[in-house]
């Protein structure tokens, strides 16, 4: 998404991503973020927390017009859960799922190679 | 603020997976900007989204396409996109995807108008499909729907 930002920008149209990969989306560089810390799948807020969702995209537009430089960013101050724990959550490689890991990843490359053979890639 | 490393994470799990190569993630040193000159009230608004129409279309194939905000579904499929399956779920359609709050704002005069058509944009490995086919298709249609602010909101 950060790469369309960048060629939607380029092209004169205002671009802001909101999202919750920080890391991503600062390492690529885009002209305005809105970036919320919630897990990868809400990037507006809790499923049916109408109100954090509106505010997220409320302070978007503002940003939109706050911003007077590329690489904008601003940090909303919501929070998912009282901890932090639900980060540890996402992409977790550990002893109980390696070997499923290693399956999965057998069936990816297979599925690959096939799509390959078949002329299903771009 | 202690963000998550999804660069970091991503790696160690497709070396968990058995993949040799690690993904190299974008980086610019130049960021393009077009400020907005007019007040957003007067401003036609998009959305672009990760999530999918079309499901039936098979991943590896999929491309930028533009719909009709009158075609959105009730919801989108994520199956087979990366997202935290393990912290929350994507059945509220407007946890990613905010067309009520952006008709309300329209309603209220926040913002202009929705843009006729909102955009699918493909979660892509290849930085050429995205950079010079998918992006490049986005912006021919906004440009035919005189989008002056698109919101990209990515699972």
């Amino acid at each position: 998404m950060s790469l369309t930002a960048r060629v939607l920008e380029a092209g004169g149209i205002a671009t802001v991503i909101i999202g919750s990969a920080y890391d991503i989306v600062t390492t690529c560089g885009v002209p305005r973020y809105l970036y919320n810390d919630f897990p990868l799948g809400n990037p507006l807020g809790k499923p049916f927390d109408r109100d954090t969702q509106r505010q997220s995209v409320s302070m978007a537009l503002d940003l939109l017009r706050s911003a007077t430089a590329p690489g904008a960013i601003v940090t909303t101050p919501f929070r998912w859960a009282d901890n932090e724990q639900w980060k540890e959550n996402y992409a977790r490689v550990d002893a109980s799922n390696r070997e499923e890991l290693l399956r999965r990843g057998d069936e990816n490359r297979k599925q690959r190679q096939q799509n390959q053979a078949n002329g299903l890639v771009r | 603020m202690n963000a998550i490393e999804y660069i970091r994470r991503t790696r160690d799990y497709y070396r968990a997976q058995g993949f040799k190569k690690d993904y190299i993630w974008a980086h610019f040193d130049e960021i393009p900007f077009s400020p907005l000159t007019q007040p957003l009230a007067d401003c036609t608004v998009t959305l672009v989204t990760t999530a999918v129409v079309e499901p039936e279309i098979l991943k590896s194939v999929r491309a930028a396409r533009s719909y009709a905000f009158s075609e959105v579904p009730e919801n989108f499929c994520t199956d087979d996109l990366a997202w935290d399956k393990a912290t929350t779920h994507t059945d509220d359609r407007q946890s990613y995807f905010p067309l009520e709050v952006l008709r309300e704002f329209v309603s209220s005069n926040r913002i202009g108008e929705l843009a006729p058509r909102f955009h699918f944009l493909p979660t892509e490995y290849s930085h050429n499909n995205t950079s010079d086919k998918d992006a490049p298709a986005i912006l021919d249609a906004c440009r035919e729907d005189k989008v002056d602010i698109a919101l990209l909101v990515p699972l």
